[in-house]
């Protein structure tokens, strides 16, 4: 990344999440750059999505502190916050588009929100969105639960991405689709990133994705998180993060993206 | 070489434009934020811009763009298309290399859609309605009768094979919709009851027949309004609770995953629930029939001075044992109705949560038309049977 090192989009510092006697997170620190593309691994319960929703604001961490885009999110007001709100997307993993609406009209939501757009110019850019995330034509007039799950993530996308933001956080964006799909969802979110010059924050499961788009991986063991890239993440000698690495998935996937 | 004259300057929101004209060239400078806040006066401005016949070229100065989104970018590649459609030969210049991949990304063809499928006219949307809302009725009609010939032979199976009931879901179904509608089907049927009793009273006692009240209450009660006001409780309260359950089930998939399992949906979901309520129905019904009597009675005593002895004699020549029969008899009849059609809405439901809603309604609304009309078909058949 060209952008100097000092420029932070997310910074976590000390973060600690409890859920009664559970500690998920203790001492957290994180920093996300900004125009990188970082990946988020972790074995199951260990606070990949918490993680994601308390950054977002969600979830109330029980200590600790979060800036995003500069902003400590605990010392916003109202306004600010939702101006914040404005500046980021989120994809949730099944989409969560809203299915009374149809796919456009879950695009132009945000708009609807935060501009004052007339209508006709709303309904070019949803279409815009629609045919930005790679969705046919036909796709705008229908409603989520006719749609397959992987153009339901797209649609979703196109949401997320409807207010230009600059830091898009995405929940397990290839989980459930087919390799071909799961694919060709990381190439288009890598397109975007490039052209909206986006920060990625991605929680993932998928090594394949890992290894083809994310620019450094956070893994999240032993209620902390180590950040680096995949190749110096190779070396630690950490059991779990060795065995992730190492396993035969992760063999396969390096060699994939080598190959690519 | 002719001099550069500027056709219009404008600024919004920290976004600027400029357009000069010079000999068969028309110069578009852009600069500042290119972003949403911004584009609506300035696609004001190029939406009204009207190029001279004599331009040939265009060009699109995008050196001082500071800040550009896909609604600047959509901006700039419509108004490249607009001028290219006026036969003006457009070239964009000066694209920084962070800004040109979304440019390339939103000037990509893509063919027209609606956002919403689009509107015919008014009087042909109507009509349309109609023929569709008919057709869909009678197809819901034929669909319902099947499902009625399906559950009728499940029931003939599960009494051939009593062991394949499921006890224990019959008997919680019958807590459900039984047992615990008890409250509210006593509290309204005392209510209808006591109304029963006070209107009637009120006409009686004009001819100074305010005795026959007691007839007017045994007769009404007992053949047609116990059972009536029980099955429309009853359609609301368990013909709803049955439609979100099942159809509930069915969004998780797992009517899909009882499928796989070789669990028959019908055998396991519906038989126990249809036949839990034609075992409660009438019993709340009786109970309805003797609360909504105490109610008139408790009524009669306070209103008419009639005592509760001189109130049950009367009662005693109003009324027949046939006549109590009569009223109950239709009570399976609506509990299978009711418990038929909350169970087929429960898996007409499709995958969102917005149709579970949807088809609650519709199994309510469907249920209680259902009650209605059964009650006067009953009621013609048992006037033709002189009952």
């Amino acid at each position: 990344m060209s952008q100097p090192a000092d420029d932070i989009a997310i910074r976590v510092r000390g973060l600690r999440t409890q859920f009664g006697p559970q500690v998920v997170h203790e001492n957290l620190n994180l920093d996300v750059r900004r125009g990188e593309v970082l990946g988020v691994v972790g074995g199951s319960g260990t606070g990949k999505s918490v993680l994601l929703k308390e950054i977002i604001g969600l979830i109330k961490p029980a200590g600790g502190t979060i800036e995003v885009l500069g902003q400590r999110t605990d010392q916003l007001g109202e306004a600010e916050r939702r101006a914040l709100t404005g500046r980021w997307g989120v994809l949730f993993q099944d989409g969560a588009l809203f299915s009374a609406l149809t796919v456009g009209q879950n695009i132009e939501v945000p708009l609807r929100e935060f501009t004052a757009l007339p209508g006709w110019m709303m309904d070019e850019l949803a279409r815009v969105k629609v045919a930005m995330v790679g969705l046919p034509a036909y796709a705008c007039c229908k409603v989520p639960s006719e749609l397959s799950g992987g153009m339901r993530k797209r649609a979703g996308l196109a949401r997320a991405l409807a207010l230009d933001p600059e830091i898009l956080f995405l929940d397990e964006p290839t989980a459930g689709l087919d390799p071909i799909g799961a694919a060709a969802f990381d190439q288009l979110i890598l397109d975007l990133q490039k052209s909206l010059n986006l920060t990625v924050f991605m929680v993932t499961h998928d090594l394949d994705s890992l290894a083809a788009i994310t620019d450094r991986i956070a893994v999240l063991v032993d209620r902390q998180v180590i950040v680096d890239t995949m190749d110096n993440l190779m070396t630690m000698p950490h059991p779990w993060i060795r065995e992730y690495f190492h396993g035969p998935r992760g063999r396969a996937a390096r060699q994939a993206a080598a190959v690519a | 070489m002719d001099h550069a004259t500027t056709l219009f300057r404008r600024e919004a929101e920290g976004g600027w434009i400029t357009a000069d004209e010079s000999g068969e060239t028309l110069a578009l400078t852009l600069g500042g934020r290119w972003d949403i806040p911004a584009i609506v006066a300035l696609e004001a401005e190029l939406g009204a811009l009207e190029p001279a016949p004599a331009l040939r070229r265009a060009t699109i100065d995008l050196g001082g763009l500071e800040r550009l989104d896909t609604a600047g970018a959509w901006l700039i590649v419509r108004t490249a298309r607009r001028l290219e459609q006026h036969g003006l030969e457009v070239r964009t210049v000066n694209a920084s290399p962070s800004h040109g991949p979304l440019l390339d990304t939103v000037g990509k063809d893509r063919p027209q859609m609606a956002i919403e499928e689009e509107a015919p006219n008014k009087l042909v949307a109507i009509a349309h309605q109609a023929g569709v809302a008919t057709v869909d009725f009678c197809r819901a009609a034929v669909s319902l009768l099947s499902f009625f010939g399906m559950l009728v032979s499940r029931i003939a199976r599960t009494a051939a094979q009593p062991k394949r009931l499921r006890f224990t879901s019959f008997v919680y179904h019958m807590e459900m919709t039984g047992l615990n509608s008890i409250p509210i089907v006593c509290l309204l049927a005392f209510l209808i009851g006591v109304v029963l009793a006070y209107q009637g009273a009120e006409q009686l006692q004009r001819f100074g027949a305010e005795l026959f009240t007691v007839n007017l209450l045994g007769v009404s009660i007992l053949r047609e309004i116990g059972v009536l006001i029980t099955a429309i409780i009853v359609a609301g309260r368990s013909g709803s609770a049955f439609t979100a359950q099942i159809g509930t089930m069915k969004v998780n998939q797992e009517i899909d995953a009882m499928e796989t399992l070789g669990l028959d949906p019908a055998e396991v979901l519906v038989v126990p629930r249809v036949l839990a309520l034609t075992v409660t129905l009438p019993a709340l019904a009786f109970l309805a029939n003797i609360v909504a009597l105490t109610g008139g009675a408790i009524m009669c005593y306070f209103v008419l001075d009639i005592g509760f002895g001189t109130f049950i004699r009367q009662l005693e020549q109003a009324v027949t044992p046939s006549l109590l029969l009569v009223g109950l008899v239709k009570a399976p009849v609506f509990a299978v109705v009711i418990a038929m059609v909350g169970c087929y809405e429960g898996l007409k439901v499709s995958s969102s949560a917005q149709s579970v809603g949807a088809h609650t309604t519709k199994s309510v609304v469907e249920s209680i038309f259902l009650v209605i009309v059964l009650d006067a078909i009953f009621s013609i058949l048992f006037s033709i049977l002189g009952l």
